[in-house]
């Protein structure tokens, strides 16, 4: 009797042992993630805070780009993303409407959400290829702000669809319902009552496909960046400096490697402040929307 | 137009736009193939896919992509055994183990970490992790499959831990309490139960994170070395497939055999994505958890 | 249903143009080599100073994507550390494109390596071997003991070229050698590793590398001019037709003195410095 209780004591602690080692291998993994971001971030800000200041923000490169700023590169990236967004949001939000509101189950449906996934995961560099092969060429655009953002807009669409997707769908099926039987149509209903509703959701939802097409280089390298314009853009046929680009082309292919490190990890602090930022207050945003819900 | 009619052509209208990404997916097809497929009236399929020679600019040229394609899968492989420990453990960290709080902070981080734009690992890998790797083992290079494959593992991680989590979180509240009813310790039910209720939606999260390794572009033109060998160890330089095409797309004449045979690489690339993300889609479906009622 | 696709696009392009856009009077796009990267953007700075009207962008990509954006009429010059080849000229021709060269500078590729490397010459053979993966070992060429790793530019780069041309002579290059986008990348990787050679331009040559004699010659400026150096070339900037407009103004000022000077100190030769070779001669 005492042993099987001595047996039984024993198993009970190889069982809990084995628990213990469970969990601190599972603590140490979210650990080595949380310090993977941080160590990544602590360098950038590190060797970047240097390199920033009013100047580098507000004036362009000069002297082969050792000195001087990023200001064409920052405001080329906005322009790409502004651009993606006016392609990539419209449609998002249409897409999505036809998949909550109007489509049922069956094999469209089923066939155009594997096509959402499908061109989800679509590599950057193929967007690239597509970008360069479609608008580019084929369409005769050339390298430009228009092939960029359309390669973009693309290429953020179905993150937009599916952030409008869940935002569609939080809107309680009880309004709609009222709505339709006081007479109104089907299209006012959604126009008026369900889209107004979503639209907080749909757009901070969106913003972290935004924060992709600010950081993405692939898709633009073939398609909208310049190495260096002495001036602003002054039409959407023009090529443009972006601030990844940027980043990849002084790390690699720049004509001083060496003396442009500084300029470099700025450029990134920049970049990174920019995505992350944005980001951040998505995130920001819709934890305050869930706690606050007013349905 | 009557209101019948009208809403009738609402409906399609949204159709139309719910069809965009399904109609790029066929225009990402038409531009690559269009580009890349003249390649094959001179060079065999068969001595494309497995030549061992890549020497695009020789005359005359060779383009055989095999070691384009084991370098990618050998990147690939070796971050998927890295991120999916990693991804999978914070997952069940996040969902069964941490308090609300952490909980919280962890998930933040996770995606902050998949918002970091790509060329900004990639140039951490270069400027920060290369040197390192160099000086501490004395190798003849810190761009090598190890680095890469360390990076690429970073941005894998948020994809698998995410779509893991939301596997595990579905998993019905009554298995974890049957399971502690017979006395099972946490460890028992997470590793017996609940992991291997959840086992299909970890798989999609596997399947996609290896989809967005093997199709990142950045990391690896950066950090991968650009030799374009069969490696013969862990420390050689490899040239995955999308820095082949990112690196020499913007250096070869248009429309010439090298630039198809670029295009060429991307067909290659995109299907092999294309089938990571239906295998992914094939397995969410099939083995779809309705609740308790399936087990 | 293609050409309707693409036309309604085009329509739609045009719009948004017509809408917000303004054309700049005076353009100049240059792309093309990273070798002549730094002459084009000092001459770029300077002339825009002198020229405050004229809107130009400068991208580099190497010598094949410049004539490539020639030919496709996306760009004004391109520039190029290799003459244009006979398929490109024919390329150019179906498309209506007229290539005219313009030498700008001249320049000398040599062989670099870590400053501590101990080996000061090498044969035209040898670096042909240590390039082929023939001979992988710095002991082999009278170094330390020490695996040689073999970088290399792009393969599509004109520094590629020239050096197939000089010295690999169409053999290959070993494919485990690594194969960087630039001339600043190459320093860069040299300067911090004892194992690995690789070949400059002279202008990017700088006490962070050292580097090589070839055939017993230190490379300089007036050994290549003689061609008593084995490795040099002309740097081009190529036009569609004769320029015009700011494109002909802004070529004027490379070659001018002052341009020249600029080519100087990116640290090419410039060409008054071939022609006094030529008359002393």
């Amino acid at each position: 009797m005492k042993t099987s209780e001595a047996a039984g004591v024993r198993l009970m602690r190889r069982r809990y042992l084995k628990q213990t080692i469970f969990f601190t291998l599972v603590r140490a993994s979210a650990l080595l993630i949380v310090l993977a971001l941080g160590g990544v971030l602590f360098h950038i800000f590190y060797h970047g805070i240097s390199a920033i200041s009013w100047e580098f923000i507000t004036r362009p490169p000069t002297d082969s780009m050792t000195k001087g700023g990023i200001l064409p590169a920052i405001l080329g990236t906005i322009y790409l993303t502004v651009g993606a967004i006016a392609v990539g949001l419209p449609l998002g939000i249409a897409s999505a409407i036809y998949l909550t509101e109007y489509a049922k189950q069956g094999r469209v449906i089923r066939l155009i959400k594997v096509g959402i996934n499908c061109l989800a995961g679509v590599p950057s560099v193929v967007f690239g290829l597509f970008g360069l092969g479609f608008f580019v060429i084929f369409l005769g655009f050339g390298s430009s702000i228009l092939s960029g953002s359309l390669t973009l807009g693309f290429l953020i669409l179905p993150t937009i669809i599916g952030a409008a997707e869940e935002a569609l769908k939080g809107v309680p099926q009880t309004f709609r319902e009222a709505s339709l039987s006081l007479g109104v149509s089907k299209w006012q209903t959604i126009y008026r009552i369900v889209l107004p509703n979503a639209l907080p959701g749909i757009l901070t939802g969106s913003i972290l496909g935004i924060g992709r097409a600010a950081g993405e280089t692939a898709p633009i390298m073939f398609t909208a960046a310049a190495y260096f314009t002495a001036k602003l853009p002054g039409s959407i046929f023009d090529e443009v400096m972006a601030l990844p680009y940027h980043i990849y082309v002084l790390a690699t292919a720049g004509t001083h490697i060496e003396a442009t490190r500084p300029i470099q990890f700025g450029t990134v602090l920049v970049l990174v402040a920019v995505v992350l930022g944005i980001d951040l207050v998505a995130i920001v945003i819709r934890g305050y929307m869930r706690r606050n819900k007013r349905w | 137009m009557n209101r019948k009619t009208k809403e009738i052509f609402i409906k399609y209208l949204f159709l139309l736009f719910a069809l965009v990404s399904i109609i790029v997916l066929g225009l990402i097809v038409f531009s690559l193939f269009r580009e890349g497929l003249p390649l094959f009236s001179t060079v065999a399929v068969h001595d494309f896919l497995f030549g061992l020679e890549w020497y695009p600019t020789y005359d005359p040229p060779s383009f055989g992509i095999f070691p384009l394609i084991v370098g990618s899968l050998i990147v690939t492989a070796i971050a998927t055994l890295i991120s999916v420990p990693l991804g999978v453990l914070a997952a069940v960290y996040i969902s069964e183990i941490a308090p609300q709080r952490v909980k919280e902070i962890l998930k933040s981080a996770i995606e902050l970490l998949a918002g970091l734009p790509s060329v900004v690992l990639g140039f951490f890998g270069m400027v920060i992790i290369a040197p390192w790797l160099q000086e501490t083992f004395d190798l003849p290079t810190g761009l090598n499959i190890i680095n890469a494959s360390i990076i690429l593992a970073v941005m894998a991680i948020p994809t698998i831990s995410s779509i893991s989590e939301d596997a595990l979180y579905a998993v019905p509240r009554e298995f974890k309490e049957a399971s502690y009813a017979l006395g099972a310790t946490k460890f028992e039910t997470i590793a017996k139960v609940i992991v291997p209720a959840a086992l299909s939606g970890i798989s999609t999260a596997i399947m996609l994170g290896m989809a967005r390794a093997i199709g990142e572009t950045m990391v690896v033109l950066m950090v991968a070395g650009g030799a374009a060998a069969i490696p013969e160890s862990l420390f050689d330089s490899v040239r995955p497939m999308p820095a082949s095409i990112a690196a020499e797309m913007g250096e070869t004449p248009f429309r010439s055999a090298h630039y198809q045979a670029l295009f060429a690489t991307g067909i290659v690339l995109f299907l092999l994505t294309l089938a990571f993300n239906l295998i992914a889609d094939y397995v969410s479906h099939r083995f779809r958890q309705t609740g308790s009622a399936t087990l | 249903m293609i050409n309707y696709l693409k036309s309604g696009l085009l329509s739609l392009a045009a719009a948004a143009l017509l809408s917000g856009a303004v054309w700049a009077a005076d353009a100049i796009v240059i792309k093309g080599s990273t070798t002549v990267l730094p002459v084009a953007q000092g001459t770029l700075e300077a002339f825009m100073k002198a020229n405050p009207g004229v809107q130009m962008s400068l991208s580099g990509g190497g010598s094949g994507e410049g004539i490539k954006a020639l030919i496709d009429k996306t760009t004004n010059i391109a520039t190029s550390s290799r003459a244009i080849k006979d398929k490109e000229v024919e390329l150019a021709r179906a498309k209506g494109v007229k290539p005219v060269a313009h030498v700008v500078a001249f320049d000398a590729i040599i062989p670099v390596v870590h400053p501590k490397n101990k080996v000061n010459n090498l044969t035209v053979d040898q670096l042909s071997q240590i390039y082929q993966g023939n001979i992988t070992n710095w002991k082999e060429v009278g170094g330390a003991d020490l695996k040689i790793v073999v970088i290399s530019r792009d393969s599509s780069s004109g520094t590629f070229e020239s050096w197939d041309h000089f010295v690999m002579r169409k053999a290959k290059v070993t494919p485990r050698a690594q194969m960087l986008a630039s001339n600043g990348a190459l320093v860069t990787a040299i300067s911090k590793n004892r194992y690995a050679i690789a070949y400059l331009g002279i202008g990017y040559v700088n006490k962070t590398v050292k580097a090589l004699q070839v055939n017993g010659i230190t490379a300089s400026i007036q050994a290549a001019m003689s061609k008593e150096y084995p490795f040099s070339r002309e740097l081009y900037m190529y036009t569609d037709g004769e320029p015009q407009g700011a494109t002909a103004k802004y070529l004027a000022f490379v070659k001018s003195a002052e341009g020249q000077k600029i080519v100087a100190r990116e640290g090419f030769v410039p060409l008054a410095e071939v022609k006094k070779t030529v008359k002393k001669k």
